[in-house]
């Protein structure tokens, strides 16, 4: 590391969603619908020069065992109106929002996010997520129409033609000249024809080139499947590898898969979500984070965690006692709907075993034992033991960054603003002030080419050579 | 007209580009160069709001904009794209009409936002959240007007469904009425669907108990369970029951079909007479279908639309209009009523539609920004004089600003 200039690294904020991670029932949480929760999010992420805030989306409310999922926050807004409304309180801050390929249509989304682009001078970015099943599709109109292994030959069609319709303006049709009366160069601006396996369409997109040609796009796929799309598609990826170890095996899987598409290793941000507790010494943070996983497994919480593995109604379980002797159910249609999380774990019986083991070896109560194998929070310390930390991972290639998921809402995100980000600002790794207008000036993206010619016949990659936004 | 009216008009403004002129664009205060940001929308809406309007709606279309009357679409025959007009001599492109509201929201606070939401291509799921999302950031201020789209181009842009064109005489076929109605019975399945996600949550669902852990009350939350000719949906919203409970529910109309869409559906209709018998017929034909479909209670507004060429003096607008329409090449026409005069005059046609019943009006600025001043400026202070437009803005909602209550919600009161 001696001669190697120091990485700058890039911070997000994501705007706690639907989870158990947040913490509703401190005296601090505020509301996770209201705007001006959203606002005020926004604006310390500003402050604090950070390149972007993170919204995740869901298309139906969870359930478990037949019930709506009653334990955590649920309810949130729209992503494209809220981050549209976000636009008119922020200058700088990247606006990203995850929206499904499944249940959405490329003709819109796509109209949705040059809309997005222009209203915020350049600042969206789509975080592009699948999904397949028939409970999310019976939101939709064409109910659950996917078979699970066509979920990433969809999005990555869905992505491709998105771009297609991106680039079907090249950015210099509009003339608008009162003088001559000429509003447009090209009658036929924006056309598009596109067919394939899943979309057959052609027309004319109405939306004219936006200032970043396309918004940003992130990836959030663990799969062999999805860390394929990333590294041909994405700009940046939204992991969950946010150890040092696993973030550096990730981190290495996923660059070294770009050199077959063509593309170098800085064309791909590695972005962890990541949350942290901060004290004013690294000793009251380990207790407060202590404190903070008690609060976000309750007893409840915990039996219902539980059941992800167990697949059987463990209500009448003691939560701080021990752990089922009866094994998961394995035959039966899963107990939980709308949750990614379920999938990951792919042998209960194992998983059981593992953690009646665990729990015996440890004197681990139901509710002690999701504790502590569950989410923990992955920087506890003192601001400067945080920022140092932060630091030394990026360095050492865990990720280019980190995407931070506070646990109270909607000022969990203050005190990082306040203290962690002066000190690395100082350490002269992040940014004291911005540096361009759009997204993919914060992230150090080029601005994309467009494929196309331009109607008056000058070569598009003579023009964007120009427009190139990196230093 | 000396005679205080027993109610007072409430007042619309439709946005539309640079205006509802084809030529509007190449007038000196037009600023089409500014159509795709921010801050044009923001100056416009914020004019309005000086004005003290009721709301402003914000068209919006899947397609690019074309000029072609409908009249004329089978003589061009041909490909699909022939439907466009291929004009490059006026505006065309648009921004996505509800994230323009929304950027535009936490800029204002008492202006009603109504964006356009096209039913026949989207997903009232997605709509009904976004919708309610931007009644969140513009704190209770949120409409929507639902549009339909039979336009072949806009269809092969999603690939889904193909529409053969048609034509107008065509349309008043009996098969022409056929499909004209089932595009605005999926309309009108959309806006229930949309209007029950509203109320899919109890507006006290979230209980925070700390006690059990229940951060929501599952027994508050409901599934709507739609089953319908068009689609299915399941519910609940992802999204809270919307600060006014049901954001205003809108629709433009023109004849039978879809003046039933607004007897049965909509809070506030928009209809297009060009003078006060016409009115007085439209009206009685909507309160007529309203009866009919057993819609009690609440009724819907009807607006009459008009189209405005306003300046101080008769001859300086009438010049103007012919102006633009030597710009054009033609004739400007409309659906609605093109006024050309004073505002003194406007006040006048107003007073005289509004005792045929009509509750408000929807004006379309010709050029949004000479027209749209002369409305907040003239016409609003016009109508103050003669008692017959707000002063001041009394209340923080849209629905309030129109004096509707927040309706009760259709689950909670199955339950109670």
């Amino acid at each position: 590391m001696t001669s190697k200039p120091l990485k700058q690294i890039h911070l997000a904020a994501h705007f706690p969603g639907v989870n158990n991670t947040t913490v509703w029932s401190d005296p601090k949480a505020g509301s996770h619908i209201e705007f001006s929760s959203f606002a005020h999010f926004a604006r310390t992420a500003e402050r604090a020069k950070f390149d972007f805030l993170f919204l995740a989306e869901g298309l139906r409310l969870r359930e478990q065992g037949g019930k709506i999922y009653d334990l955590d926050v649920v309810g949130r807004p729209d992503t494209f109106t809220v981050l549209a409304a976000l636009a008119a309180v922020t200058e700088h801050l990247g606006l990203t929002g995850t929206i499904n390929s499944t249940f959405n249509e490329p003709y819109e989304v796509a109209r949705q996010f040059a809309s997005l682009d222009h209203l915020s001078g350049g600042r969206s970015a789509w975080n592009v997520v699948t999904s397949w099943d028939a409970f999310t599709g019976e939101n939709f109109r064409r109910g659950g129409f996917l078979p699970q292994e066509e979920r990433y030959s969809r999005a990555k069609e869905f992505l491709a033609t998105a771009n297609e319709l991106f680039d079907s303006w090249h950015g210099d049709e509009i003339l608008a000249d009162p003088a001559t009366g000429v509003f447009l160069r090209d009658a036929k601006a924006g056309s598009f024809v596109h067919s394939g396996q899943h979309f057959d369409i052609h027309g004319q997109f109405n939306v004219p080139r936006s200032p970043q040609g396309r918004p940003v796009i992130f990836q959030a796929g663990d799969s062999e499947e999805g860390r394929e799309f990333a590294a041909s598609s994405a700009d940046a990826i939204f992991s969950r590898h946010a150890t040092l170890e696993g973030g550096q095996a990730f981190y290495t899987d996923v660059k070294n898969r770009l050199a077959k598409y063509g593309r170098r290793h800085d064309e791909l941000l590695i972005l962890p979500a990541a949350s942290f507790v901060l004290a004013d010494t690294d000793e009251e943070a380990g207790e407060l984070a202590k404190e903070v996983r008690r609060q976000q497994v309750s007893g409840a919480t915990a039996l219902k965690h539980l059941e992800f593995v167990w697949n059987r109604d463990l209500s009448s379980y003691d939560p701080e006692g021990p752990l089922p002797d009866i094994d998961p159910d394995v035959s039966a249609d899963h107990i939980s709907k709308g949750r990614a999380q379920v999938r990951m774990y792919r042998d209960p019986l194992a998983t059981a075993r593992e953690w009646r083991e665990l729990a015996a070896a440890n004197n681990w109560s139901i509710r002690d034992l999701v504790i502590e194998t569950g989410n923990r929070q992955n920087f506890i310390g003192s601001p400067a033991t945080v920022a140092r930390t932060i630091n030394e991972y990026v360095q050492a290639d865990a990720s280019d960054g980190f995407i931070l998921v506070p646990h109270i809402t909607p000022t969990g995100l203050d005190v990082f603003a306040d203290k962690v980000v002066p000190l690395l600002q100082e350490q002269g790794v992040f940014r004291t002030d911005y540096e361009g207008p759009t997204l993919r000036h914060h992230l150090g993206l080029a601005l994309p080419h467009s494929r196309l010619r331009s109607s008056g016949g000058t070569p598009m990659d003579d023009l964007r050579d120009e427009e190139r936004v990196v230093s | 007209m000396s005679s205080t009216p027993a109610f007072p008009l409430h007042l619309a403004v439709a946005l539309e580009g640079t205006g509802w002129h084809p030529a509007s664009w190449r007038e000196q205060v037009a600023r089409p160069r500014e159509l795709f940001t921010a801050g044009y929308w923001a100056d416009l809406v914020a004019e309005a709001e000086r004005g003290l309007l009721d709301f402003v709606t914000f068209e919006d279309g899947l397609g690019l904009q074309s000029s072609l009357p409908q009249s004329r679409l089978r003589s061009t025959g041909g490909t699909p794209i022939g439907e466009l007009d291929g004009r490059t001599d006026q505006v065309r492109g648009r921004l996505d009409a509800v994230l323009t509201a929304s950027r535009v929201a936490p800029l204002t606070r008492h202006i009603g936002l109504v964006p356009t939401v096209i039913a026949t291509h989207t997903e009232p799921f997605h709509i009904s959240k976004a919708i309610a999302t931007l009644d969140y950031v513009s704190n209770g201020r949120a409409g929507l007007r639902v549009q339909i789209s039979a336009r072949p181009h806009e269809a092969y842009h999603f690939g889904r469904r193909t529409f053969p064109p048609i034509n107008l005489d065509e349309l008043r076929t009996p098969a022409g009425q056929e499909r004209l109605t089932d595009l605005f019975d999926e309309a009108a399945d959309y806006v229930e669907v949309v209007r029950r996600l509203w109320d899919s949550w109890e507006d006290d669902a979230e209980i925070r108990d700390v006690a059990t852990g229940r951060f929501v009350d599952r027994d508050k939350l409901h599934y709507i369970d739609f089953e319908g000719r068009f689609f299915s949906v399941k519910g609940p919203s992802i999204t809270p029951r919307p600060p006014q409970g049901q954001p205003l529910v809108t629709a433009l109309a023109h004849q039978t079909v879809p003046y039933r869409l607004v007897a049965r559906q909509a809070d506030v209709g928009y209809v297009t007479p060009h003078d006060a018998e016409q009115a007085r017929a439209i009206v009685a034909e909507i309160r007529a279908e309203q009866e009919a479909a057993g819609r009690t209670g609440e009724l819907p507004y009807v607006f009459g639309d008009l189209v405005v060429f306003l300046d101080d003096d008769q001859a300086a607008a009438e010049d103007r209009r012919a102006r633009l329409d030597a710009l054009a090449g033609e004739p400007y026409t409309s659906d609605a009523r093109i006024f050309t005069g004073t505002p003194a005059q406007l006040a006048d046609v107003l007073q005289e539609l509004a005792a045929e019943g009509l509750s408000g009006f929807r004006l379309r600025p010709a050029v949004a920004g000479h027209d749209l001043p002369a409305i907040t400026r003239g016409l609003v202070p016009e109508l103050q004089r003669r008692g017959a437009f707000r002063a001041a803005y009394e209340a923080d909602t849209l629905r309030g600003l129109l004096g509707l209550p927040r309706p009760a919600n259709r689950y909670a009161a199955a339950t109670a």
